[in-house]
């Protein structure tokens, strides 16, 4: 069976495509076959983060109409070999998802032997959203430290325990994870910022993890290189984690503490 | 002033108001938004049935669902005229 994962958030720019990305390649290092889906269609920008943008030749809306199959239309990532990238149409509007057309897409991915196949909701709630969530069994609900985004993402949390097939069919409801993203420790001592805790203790989620506000993210997309891959980043550390989380192995949080700095790294800095 | 308050640390912790306003808008949307799509239906059918009995508006009855912990409280508030005329 081919686990359905949606990643949303509700609010846009809190890390979605940088977090399906990591998710889905660190899925595929761990031996998963996994496929990672688009659904923002209109405003593609999952095949940047993954730098594969230059080989897209056909997108989900393509394989939703028949234009293409399955086959011509995943591309294989450059540095993964169990990972593919199902890219969203640039140039049609969301209305042209449908749920029987999605439910295809997703049968067929089930078909050729995916243990994993990742959605990467667009912002807000609307169709494009509400096509990611559908057919999810468990969901990664990305939220900063801040109100609009834990607004935002209790709102979708809403949708997912209403509109998701799960829901609707009264069977065992989404599985719902809660990944604090942008956090930033030193801003939470100093009661700047939401603590991790505070927002899960008001959303009511399971924590997957925490990751850490860092340049490292700016550096990967760049590149076009999932942030997991980064070499000695904490980013890529603490997406590692919740991979480990998300399979079931123990992990302590890292990366929520401040630590000061020490006395040479203030003076010769350091990140 | 800026120098002052940056010795002694007088920076607002702004954290904490973040979290108080948060939980209350989001106990309130919760109470909204994810209230069962049955509920105006219920309110409609009410009122054309005690509306056959008693002379009552559709502003005289409010129905909500609440919720405590794992109980859900359906609460039907049906507000009589004065006078009830037959």
């Amino acid at each position: 069976m081919a686990r359905v994962i949606v990643v949303t958030s509700g609010k846009g720019g809190v890390g979605k495509t940088t977090t399906s990305a990591s998710i889905s390649t660190g899925l595929a290092l761990r031996g998963y076959k996994t496929a990672v889906i688009d659904f923002d269609v209109g405003l593609r920008n999952l095949d940047l983060i993954m730098g594969c943008e230059r080989r897209v030749v056909y997108d989900l809306i393509n394989v939703v109409n028949g234009e293409a199959n399955l086959h011509q239309a995943l591309i294989k990532d450059k540095h993964c070999e169990n990972l593919f990238i199902l890219p969203a149409s640039q140039t049609r509007d969301k209305d042209a998802l449908t749920e029987e057309g999605v439910e295809k897409v997703l049968k067929e991915l089930e078909h050729m032997g995916f243990d994993y196949v990742i959605c990467d909701s667009p912002a807000g709630i609307e169709r494009g959203a509400v096509m990611a969530l559908t057919f999810a069994d468990e969901a990664i609900v990305v939220s900063n430290p801040e109100v609009s985004s834990v607004r935002d993402s209790d709102r979708i949390l809403g949708i997912l325990q209403s509109k998701s097939r799960r829901a609707m069919e009264g069977r065992e409801p989404v599985k719902e994870h809660l990944l604090v993203t942008r956090y930033a420790p030193k801003r939470v001592e100093d009661g700047e910022m939401l603590s991790y805790k505070d927002v899960q203790e008001l959303l009511r989620v399971p924590l997957i993890g925490v990751i850490p506000e860092s340049d490292d993210v700016l550096q990967a997309s760049n590149q076009g290189t999932p942030a997991i891959h980064l070499k000695d980043s904490d980013v890529a550390t603490a997406y590692q984690d919740v991979i480990a989380r998300f399979l079931e192995e123990e992990r302590p949080l890292r990366f929520v503490n401040y630590e000061k700095p020490g006395l040479l790294k203030r003076i010769f800095g350091g990140k | 002033m800026s120098l002052l308050s940056y010795f002694f640390g007088s920076k607002q912790k702004t954290a904490s108001v973040a979290k108080e306003r948060l939980s209350l808008i989001i106990a309130h949307e919760r109470g909204t938004n994810r209230a069962p799509d049955f509920l105006p239906e219920l309110q409609r059918e009410l009122i054309a049935v005690i509306s056959k009995y008693v002379n009552v508006g559709p502003d005289d009855i409010k129905v909500q669902l609440e919720k405590q912990d794992n109980c859900e409280i359906l609460e039907v508030n049906i507000t009589l005229p004065e006078q009830p005329q037959r």
